[in-house]
């Protein structure tokens, strides 16, 4: 293809490597601190959030769509945990109940901001739901870089809190740190990575590219501090291969090329990796240990 | 003149949806010792350390620690939590998790230097544990996994601990060294408090005792408390049982 390298291409590359990046950063935290299905949540709750606020603004101005997108997920959230502490439903069915109420709204909301407009406009909001690529200009990019640079300077100054947090939550409240808050902050930036991967990557998508790149890393290293970096390595892979797919080739939407192609990176990582991966975890079991034979047997006369 | 206990627990209640887990406890601690924690399952041992702790919500009453409230002298407690609280699974090594033990004297957004390192190394050295230090904790036995928590919890320099269950699942090296290291935390004037399952073993380990079962049944030393008569109050039927199996062994292996 002659034009992979044109201007255009390669901002959309670099948005959606750089959300990529964001995404395996925070995403490994969220699947640590087992917040993944938050992400999830926080993604399909987001959308009637945007939609109300293209409804206000009346046109496609891409912060405020983020900012009703943000204000939505949150309060989603607050729903899921206003419904475990009041109806004593467990968590996994407070976020499945508010995931689809909340994405039903959005989506008839959409369909009501379609049938208002004008022909011709194309302001339906449905590539929010599977998300778009080709439309990221450099503004978009900025959008993108200024969140994951957020959230890495975040995690770099606040690493050894959010180890602590993510490993043993009650050892850290113990020792007096605010677990309440560092709690709040990682859900405030999962929300942030959700709400910037929402035009490229889609609502039903979102919670794919912040679980794979973290459970892919998993199987590569033992350690939070290498686990991490490998992540944001998946993460990147996992955006750009995807997006370029999907604009080049395909003509689809991204999002479902996106997970796909870090489905295949979780598949392979699955199979193939060192020591966790399935065939050298196989040969480990086939290995009988010989060194108890070698043993004498006591033998006493009775 | 009184000396200003330890730990000061004072009419603590907490309950769990409307139904009562510690009813009423009343617990003082004046001089440093082991004190175990003793009752059936579900008597609300680890609920009586994680309500003092402040990691479960109180219905009511007041904890005072070394006569001062808890967010005052945080950095003065060391935890234990039970070993199955955690996943072992978890991306770090033997090394960074005893290196936890040290954060909260480290504080926000620094790092761990030279210092805290060699200490955290010293303290494996002490549960015998140095030599796995870059092992991924889900490789560990469940003896190392539990000398790996408390070589963390000695990290932390504490002057009052609390240990759930720290012999539970063990092997017999693995619980000597645990009662090893509990007999030199006493020696150096700290304060244990541990949850203890295995009624057999208590006695010979602890100075004081809680037996607990919802209410404080009975709470002393262990000469004075560790009496069948408390001991049925708190195990109820569940204690005969227990009882005639120990007979039964006794009277089976010849004493030599």
């Amino acid at each position: 293809m002659s034009d992979i390298f044109t201007y255009n291409t390669m901002l959309v590359l670099l948005g959606t490597s750089l959300l990529g990046a964001a995404s395996g950063l925070i995403g490994s935290l969220a699947v640590l601190r087992r917040q993944s299905l938050a992400g999830d949540a926080f993604s399909h709750a987001a959308l009637p959030g945007l939609c109300l606020a293209f409804m206000v603004v009346g046109e496609r101005n891409l912060a405020a769509l983020l900012l009703g997108a943000f204000i939505s997920g949150i309060l989603g959230l607050v729903v899921v945990s206003l419904l475990r502490r009041y109806t004593r439903i467990k968590q996994d069915a407070a976020l499945g109940i508010v995931l689809s109420t909340f994405f039903g709204m959005g989506v008839v909301l959409s369909r009501i901001i379609q049938n208002q407009t004008i022909k011709g406009s194309k302001a339906g909001l449905d590539s929010y739901i599977l998300g778009k690529t080709a439309g990221i200009i450099a503004s978009d990019v900025y959008l993108i870089g200024s969140a994951a640079l957020l959230c890495l300077i975040v995690i770099v100054f606040l690493f050894k809190e959010l180890e602590l947090l993510t490993f043993d939550a009650d050892f850290a409240r113990s020792q007096g740190w605010p677990v309440a808050r560092l709690d709040l902050i990682l859900i405030i930036l999962l929300g942030l990575v959700v709400v910037i991967g929402l035009p490229a990557v889609g609502v039903v998508m979102m919670a794919a590219l912040l679980i794979l790149p973290g459970v892919t890393a998993r199987f590569w290293t033992d350690r939070l501090a290498a686990m991490l970096p490998v992540s944001v390595g998946f993460g990147v892979i996992t955006g750009a291969v995807g997006t370029w797919l999907s604009a080049e080739y395909a003509n689809l939407p991204a999002g479902p090329i996106i997970v796909l192609i870090g489905a295949g990176l979780f598949l392979f990582s699955s199979v193939f990796a060192p020591r966790r991966g399935l065939i050298a975890r196989w040969r480990r079991a086939n290995i009988i240990d010989t060194s108890l034979l070698d043993l004498d047997t006591p033998v006493f006369e009775a | 003149m009184t000396k200003t206990p330890i730990l000061d627990v004072h009419d603590m209640t907490v309950a769990y949806h409307h139904k009562p887990v510690l009813w009423n406890i009343d617990v003082t601690l004046t001089e440093p010792s082991l004190v175990g924690v003793m009752g059936p399952n579900g008597a609300g041992k680890s609920t009586l350390i994680k309500a003092i702790l402040g990691l479960v919500p109180r219905a009511g009453g007041e904890v005072r620690i070394f006569g001062q409230p808890l967010s005052k002298v945080r950095g003065r407690i060391g935890y234990v939590p039970q070993r199955e609280s955690v996943d072992w699974d978890f991306p770090i090594n033997v090394f960074d998790l005893v290196l936890m033990g040290t954060y909260g004297q480290v504080g926000w957004f620094r790092n761990p230097g030279r210092k805290e390192r060699g200490w955290a190394l010293e303290c494996m050295n002490d549960l015998g544990i140095s030599d796995l230090a870059g092992r991924q904790i889900g490789q560990l036995s469940g003896g190392q996994q539990q000398r790996a928590f408390l070589a963390r919890a000695l990290a932390q320099k504490a002057d009052i601990y609390f240990m759930d269950e720290p012999m539970a699942g063990v092997d017999a090296s693995t619980e000597e060294a645990v009662f090893k290291l509990l007999q030199r935390l006493r020696s150096e004037g700290k304060m244990v408090i541990v949850v203890h399952h295995d009624i057999r073993s208590a006695p010979q380990y602890f100075d004081q005792m809680l037996l607990l079962n919802t209410r404080l049944v009975a709470a002393g030393p262990t000469s004075e408390v560790f009496k069948n008569e408390y001991l049925q109050r708190t195990y109820g039927g569940r204690l005969m049982a227990l009882e005639t199996a120990g007979v039964a062994m006794r009277d089976k292996v010849p004493s030599a």
